[in-house]
Parts: C-alpha cells; sequence; structure tokens
C-alpha cells in the first residue's frame, strides 16, 4: 500500500489545477480513491445526515447486489444445462453461467466506465462510484442472450441520456440502468421479450446464437385450470419461484436473495423502508382486488398476492431501483405513495397489458417522473398542515 | 358508463395527446417554468377542450359532415372540406370567451398565462382532439368525455415537466444543451415511459 501512495503522490502535481495532466484530474481522483480513502467528501446528493455517504452507500448497494448476481450467473448456467441436456453439475452451472454473464456485466462496465470518464474529463466533475451500481444493475435486468453490442447501446444511452446530460451522479432524472433498460427493450423488442431470451444456447456459444423457447412465469396463460396449477405443471412451483431457479432475466429471478438484499439495505439504511414495504403493500393490495374481481381464474389476473410477490423481475425491481434516492421522492408520505403506486401500476401492467409481462420497469419509470410531482403535492399539503406561528 | 370511463382514462394515459400524439408541444415547453402558471394552463385547455370538442361534434354532425344538412333538405351536400377553418375559428371564438371570463374573476391567472392564453387557439392539441373526434366517429357524450380527457393527459404532462423543471434547477446541464435541448430530452424520456401503456385496449 506504502507503494501505490508513494507512486500517487509523486504524480499528484502533474494532475493538480496547472499541472501537465490537469484535464485528468477525476481519473487521478478515481484511481487515487480506489487505492485509498478520499480526503473529502459529501459534496454532492445522495446527501446523508451521519457518517454514510456517496462512497459507502453505493458500496452497499453493490454488496447487496453481490449474491444476486453470483445467483444470476448460477442459474443462467442450471438453465442452460437443463434445457439442452448437457452434463449437470454445481461445478459446470458456474462455469457455463460465468462464460455467459460475465461478458454482459463486463461489457456494461467498459462501455459505461468510458461515457463516465470522457465526461468527467471534459466537463471536469469526478468519477463518482454511482456507476458501479448503474453499470451493474443493468445487466442483472437483461435475458441471458443478449447481444453484447446491445448491452453497449444501452448501457450508453443510459449513461449519457439518463445521467450525464443533468450532471451526472446524484442529478439524473430516471434511474439510468432502467432507462438504459428501457431503451433496450423498447428498440429491440425481440431480444428482450418473448419465449426464445431467456436460455442461451451453450452450443451458441462457440457459434451462431441459437435459443431454445422457454416461457417465463409470468407468460404462462392457458384457457382454463387455475393460474397457481398451470404455473406448478409448467414447473413453477412456490419454492422454486421464491428461490429463483428457473428461466428469467439474469438478476432478476431470485426474489429470496433480492428481498435479503433490500432487509440489508433497510438495516444498513441506505435504502428506505418506506418505498419497499410500500410497494409490496401496494402489490399485495392491488393483486387481492383484482383477484376478487377476476372472472378468468387461467391468467394472472387471479394470481393472488404472494404469486406477484415472488415472480417477475419485482423483487429486484423494488429493493434496488425504485430505492434509488435521487430518483424517487425526497419526503415521507411522497415515499409511501411512490412505492404503493409502483406495487400497484405494476400488477395492473401484469394483468391488463398484454403487449408486456413484466411492468415493474416501466412502473418504476413511469413514476421516477412523477417523483417530483409527488413532491410538490406533499409539501404542499405538509404547508397547509402546518400551524401558522403568529 | 363503463365505455365512457375506459375512454377517458385511454384518453389521458394510452393516448396521452402530448406524449403520444405530439400534439400541443409549444405551450408545453414554453410554458412549463413555472408549477402554479402550468396547473393554469392545464386548467385552461381541460375547460376549452371540454366545451370545443362538443360544439365541434354538433357543427360537424349538422353543417358539415355528408348528407348533415339534410334536416334543411339539402341530403346532397358534402361540406366536410371545410372542417379545418370551422373547427379554428369555433376554437378562437371559444378561447376568446374562455378569456374574457378569466380576465373577469382572476386577474392573477390572467396575467400569468399572458399570451398563452390566446394561444391556445392556435393549441395543436385542441383543433388535434377535434379531428380526432371526427375521425374515430365520437357520438355526442364520447366527444365530451374525450375533450376532457385529452385535456387532463395534457396538464399531467404539463405539470409534471413543471415539476421536473423545478427538481432540474439542481442539475448541471451542458452548455449547449440548455433549456430547449433539455427540455426536449425530457420530454422523449417521459414519452418513453409512458409507452408502458401502449398495447393496453380498454
Amino acid at each position: 500500500m506504502k507503494f501505490i501512495k508513494d507512486m500517487l503522490d509523486k504524480a499528484a502535481p502533474e494532475f493538480a489545477p496547472e499541472g501537465r495532466f490537469s484535464r485528468f484530474n477525476a481519473l487521478y481522483t478515481a484511481t487515487r480513491t480506489f487505492f485509498l480513502l478520499p480526503s473529502e467528501s459529501l459534496t454532492r446528493a445522495p446527501f446523508f445526515r451521519d457518517h454514510l455517504e456517496l462512497k459507502r452507500f453505493m458500496s452497499f448497494v453493490i454488496l447487496a447486489l453481490i449474491p444476486v448476481t453470483l445467483f444470476g450467473i448460477y442459474n443462467t448456467g442450471l438453465q442452460a444445462g437443463l434445457a439442452q441436456d448437457t452434463g449437470q453439475g454445481f461445478i459446470s452451472n458456474w462455469v457455463t453461467g460465468a462464460r455467459i454473464v460475465l461478458p454482459i456485466i463486463l461489457v456494461s462496465y467498459a462501455v459505461g466506465f468510458f461515457w463516465e470518464i470522457l465526461f468527467a474529463t471534459i466537463r471536469r466533475h469526478e468519477i463518482t462510484e454511482g456507476f458501479l451500481v448503474t453499470g451493474l444493475l443493468f445487466p442483472l435486468t437483461l435475458p441471458a442472450t443478449i447481444p453484447l453490442w446491445q448491452v453497449a447501446l444501452g448501457i450508453s444511452f443510459g449513461i449519457v441520456i439518463g445521467k450525464e446530460v443533468f450532471g451526472g451522479t446524484g442529478r439524473n432524472l430516471l434511474n439510468p440502468a432502467l432507462t438504459a433498460r428501457a431503451f433496450v427493450f423498447f428498440s429491440y423488442p425481440g431480444s428482450m421479450s418473448g419465449n426464445l431470451v431467456w436460455i442461451p444456447s451453450i452450443k451458441g456459444l462457440d457459434t451462431a446464437v441459437d435459443a431454445i423457447t422457454s416461457a417465463t412465469p409470468l407468460a404462462v396463460s392457458s384457457d382454463q385450470g387455475h393460474i397457481t396449477q398451470l404455473l406448478a405443471d409448467a414447473g413453477f412451483t412456490l419454492s422454486n419461484l421464491f428461490i429463483g431457479t428457473y428461466p428469467g432475466s439474469i438478476g432478476g429471478t431470485t426474489a429470496l436473495l433480492c428481498y435479503a438484499g433490500g432487509l440489508f439495505l433497510i438495516i444498513t439504511r441506505i435504502a428506505n423502508y418506506r418505498i419497499i414495504l410500500g410497494g409490496i403493500l401496494g402489490l399485495s393490495l392491488t393483486a387481492i382486488l383484482f383477484q376478487f374481481w377476476s372472472d378468468a381464474p387461467s391468467t394472472w389476473m387471479s394470481a393472488g398476492p404472494i404469486l406477484h410477490l415472488i415472480s417477475g423481475g419485482f423483487a429486484l425491481g423494488i429493493c434496488f431501483m425504485a430505492t434509488e434516492p435521487v430518483s424517487a421522492p425526497g419526503t415521507d408520505m411522497g415515499r409511501w405513495i411512490y412505492g404503493l403506486s409502483i406495487g400497484s401500476l405494476t400488477v395492473v401492467l401484469r394483468v391488463v397489458n398484454p403487449a408486456y409481462v413484466e411492468g415493474v420497469m416501466l412502473a418504476i419509470l413511469f413514476m421516477n417522473i412523477f417523483a417530483p410531482l409527488i413532491d410538490h403535492l406533499t409539501l404542499k399539503y405538509s404547508i397547509s398542515k402546518r400551524v401558522p406561528n403568529a | 358508463m363503463i365505455e365512457l370511463i375506459s375512454l377517458f382514462i385511454d384518453s389521458v394515459f394510452i393516448g396521452n395527446i402530448l406524449l403520444s400524439y405530439f400534439l400541443g408541444m409549444c405551450s408545453f415547453l414554453a410554458v412549463s417554468n413555472n408549477i402554479e402558471t402550468s396547473t393554469g394552463l392545464g386548467f385552461a385547455v381541460i375547460f376549452v377542450l371540454t366545451i370545443t370538442a362538443p360544439a365541434n361534434w354538433f357543427i360537424y354532425h349538422y353543417l358539415l359532415a355528408p348528407g348533415a344538412l339534410s334536416w334543411a333538405g339539402l341530403g346532397h351536400i358534402d361540406l366536410s372540406f371545410l372542417k379545418y377553418i370551422t373547427f379554428i375559428a369555433v376554437i378562437a371564438a371559444m378561447v376568446q370567451a374562455v378569456e374574457m371570463v378569466i380576465d373577469k374573476f382572476s386577474p392573477v391567472l390572467y396575467t400569468a398565462l399572458g399570451v398563452f392564453l390566446p394561444l391556445i387557439a392556435v393549441n395543436c392539441a385542441i383543433l388535434g382532439t377535434a379531428l380526432f373526434m371526427v375521425e374515430r366517429n365520437y357520438t355526442l357524450m364520447e366527444s365530451i368525455v374525450f375533450g376532457a380527457g385529452s385535456g387532463t393527459g395534457w396538464m399531467v404532462a404539463i405539470v409534471a415537466m413543471a415539476t421536473i423543471k423545478k427538481k432540474m434547477r439542481y442539475s448541471d446541464v451542458p452548455d449547449g444543451l440548455r433549456n430547449f435541448g433539455i427540455t426536449m430530452i425530457v420530454s422523449g424520456l417521459m414519452a418513453m415511459t409512458f409507452m408502458m401503456f401502449s398495447g393496453i385496449t380498454l
């Protein structure tokens, strides 16, 4: 460590405002904080009232995401193996999964980092840890067969249009990872939805991609029978929906680890519990309402709250994306409203919109747009409740 | 009744006049700098749309549509080519009336809206609604609901935009993108999120 510190100290004058490489100061600072602790903190949102600051904030989110990522890698390998009847084994699942998932994550990080450095260098702001979260969350929302150039395009859109044009980390309007996903989703629906995209072909790794048909649980539907039974027939029992061993987006299948990560973030006070609880509550209430009025027992309308809670990307979305403090409302009442709306919109989209079987991503983006309005209205309401000081 | 509620929801969210059809952009971009003003303009647009849509419906179905003049014994005449100019005239007259009413009852809102109130007359959202109403063969009741729904959708969009602009006072937008540039980007992102309703049939 001493060696690195000496080297960095020696290089410091070159990167100072009047040094030769002053333009690359952001890069220097990033390298320095990566190896050593930052010398100053708290210069930009999200601000916190105690020892937490942006760096620790983002590292904790990464920490909570690691189990989800690891499970995603394992599950991708498992699904690919299951579908193709190649050898099944704990180790080989990991290896296959890693061969498929790691390139996606690497491309996302590399391309995103390129834009981050470019903007930091030209606009002279810092490179922040916020990008580490965005660059990992985005791949987790993608199906494993996504072409790598689409990953690159998506993360570019998310970082540049979703974040950097507003001035970088802490100023974005929408969640950058979700902006990236929505961009890819609407631009290349063929590689993001349907039954063909969820399981990568192992042979396809070396030659052309030929994917295997598999429905995600949210796409299960039929004319007769009850949805719980239909899901069980298709191999989606409650327990494997909860644990996450079924085809789906890389990190979105494991409700267990996502909720565990969410709990960790709540305990460490990084995620606001109001958003997560509000989301779960809104989802459950809406699901119960739909179940009550449902006249189609074989569709997701009559699935009930438990199934809605554990399937699809809801857990990932509500725990890691809805809780992003910059794009969420800043008032406590606003956070409840925001969470509740995301939960109920998710169910509404799952049930009534035949075009998109998974609604949580769009629900969060939609509420991101209205977060400032929610803040405005709750502030006005609080002000109207205030006892005059006269 | 259910159909009317569906039509209302459809015109507010699924077929949002501003974010799905991009009508009424000019005042959306120009007036969204202040939350109070955009709320006021939003209400004005809802009001104008709710009265001009049925007014235009009457005029179209009793004067302009092919065979509409049969009550006067002139069933063979087709005046529908006059619909653009007639609709504009009706809208302008209505807006003039609304302007006088607002001036009388809320001078504050009147000054705040300034030149944009008369500009409602040439707001494409208003004419667009009237033309959609003709194209989709709405009944009188439907056209009233559609007018109110389109207006509400427009208001939702402009108020959301105004609050977003307020939040963005803290952002650090590159010089070339200040004001209109970033507003267009934000409108695009808003339209992208509103795409979540596309595909829903009520």
